[in-house]
């Protein structure tokens, strides 16, 4: 249970960064806060033969928000993220879901760009941006690029992040009005993957109607899976148990989730359903205050 | 690789060591430095056995790299008691059947000894959050929620009576 050898840089600014990262080539790897990729260097599943340190870029550490858009630096700790007043204010399902990642211990190191770019597919943090509609921003040598959540993540672990670039920045859009939102898991122990995760947000009129919906459930595909049919079949309608009910239905119908040691494909189809009227009510409910 | 020298502060003590870059953290305290207090677990980042304190938060030794921790400084459980004398954590531990075969119990101690410090009101569903990140096969667990739950009581009662 000890990494094979690897060279070490520890660049201090980005420019320096993605310069090492081009000369490595595809024998490099970007470390964060490593909290996913040291466990599989530990177990030798993975073997960069170098390591690119960005804990030194300093400037990828922020939180801001301007113009209804919540800007959150990859270097961002995912403690910071959890006890940061701009996210709570502005983005409440991504400060309730931040407590389901990992524990306290590895949150303190963890960063938000990587838990991001490993893309696990039940993570909860690609799951928030799948389900916020947000955008990451992706540098390399002489460009920089704004990508869509929907288009990023493309299956297992994997992404639209090409191997000589570093994704330096996330946006996460503001929704204005009456809103609510859920995040729920279930995972056999607290602190586990998921088995299933789901992740909801609404904004609701004054009588209660819903003028936009946002469902996308973890665990259940290989990437964050956004149900659109959840639009469709909630806008403009006030929430009823019915309409749950008809949701879950099409839910259970859409997800092809994988049968592994953990649970069986067709507990998590179940949880899928039972997950998805949850947090459907749930987001309601706070909507309507 | 060629070997990097780094400087660390642990425990308040200066460190300048030569290391191999995949040289982990956990295994330059227990071995470069001989501070075998801090144990070694699963090495994937799950028993929280390998848990110190880096600056200011506490995390696990085993997921991060000693060159990494070039210029930081670091608290371990052997930085805790002061002159042979116990933090009032350490003795909550051994008065509330904190610990038993005493495995976990040093990278329980740091994770504690952070979170108190940084939710000195913390109720016992936030210390069971805390020690999710932790394996512990003895105690049940109870005796350690004990024993932090007692501190945070006995630092708020010391605080009062600065107070009055």
């Amino acid at each position: 249970m000890k990494p094979a050898k690897f060279d070490y840089h520890r660049p201090d600014n980005l420019p320096d960064a993605l310069r090492l990262l081009d000369e490595a080539g595809f024998d490099g790897k970007i470390i964060a806060g490593g909290q996913s990729l040291v466990p599989i260097m530990n177990m030798r599943l993975a073997t960069p033969e170098c390591l690119i340190d960005i804990n030194g870029l300093t400037d990828l550490d922020f939180i801001e928000c301007k113009d209804h858009v919540v800007k959150i630096g990859a270097m961002t700790r995912q403690s910071q993220v959890e006890d940061s007043e701009v996210v709570g204010q502005n983005i409440p399902l991504l400060k309730e879901a931040v407590p389901f990642i990992g524990h306290v211990q590895t949150r303190n190191r963890g960063t938000i760009g990587g838990s991001i770019v490993h893309a696990d597919p039940s993570a909860e943090l690609p799951l928030v941006l799948m389900t916020l509609g947000g955008k990451v921003k992706i540098s390399s040598g002489d460009e920089e690029r704004i990508v869509d959540a929907e288009d990023f993540f493309i299956t297992y672990l994997t992404t639209d992040l090409m191997p000589t670039e570093i994704l330096t920045e996330i946006h996460i859009p503001v929704w204005e009005g009456q809103t609510g939102h859920s995040f729920m898991e279930v995972a056999r122990r607290h602190g586990d993957f998921a088995l299933v995760a789901a992740s909801c947000q609404m904004a609701v009129d004054e009588v209660g109607r819903i003028g936009n919906v946002r469902l996308a459930l973890g665990g259940v595909e290989a990437i964050p899976f956004l149900i659109e049919d959840a639009q469709t079949v909630l806008c403009g309608e006030q929430l009823t148990e019915g309409l749950i009910e008809q949701l879950a239905e099409i839910v259970g119908e859409s997800v092809e989730p994988e049968s592994d040691l953990h649970a069986s494909e067709e507990y998590r189809r179940h949880l899928a359903k039972v997950l998805t009227s949850r947090t459907l009510r749930q987001a309601y409910e706070r909507a309507r205050g | 690789m060629a070997m990097q020298e780094i400087e660390v502060t642990i425990n308040g003590t200066r460190y300048e060591e030569m290391v191999e870059p995949r040289m982990l953290l956990s295994d330059f305290l227990r071995e470069v430095c001989g501070l075998t207090g801090t144990h070694v677990g699963c090495e994937h980042g799950v028993c929280g056995a390998c848990t110190v304190v880096l600056d200011d938060a506490a995390v696990r030794s085993c997921l991060i790299f000693a060159v990494q921790a070039d210029d930081r400084s670091i608290l371990t459980v052997e930085g805790l008691a002061q002159n042979g004398e116990l933090t009032t954590l350490q003795k909550n531990f051994k008065e509330n059947h904190g610990l038993q075969c005493g495995f976990c119990t040093s990278g329980i101690l740091m994770a504690a000894t952070d979170f108190i410090e940084k939710k000195p009101e913390a109720d016992s569903q936030e210390i069971k959050e805390m020690l999710s990140g932790h394996l512990c096969r003895c105690t049940g667990y109870d005796g350690i929620v004990k024993a932090v739950e007692k501190t945070i009581e006995e630092n708020k009662n010391s605080v009062k009576e600065l107070n009055t």
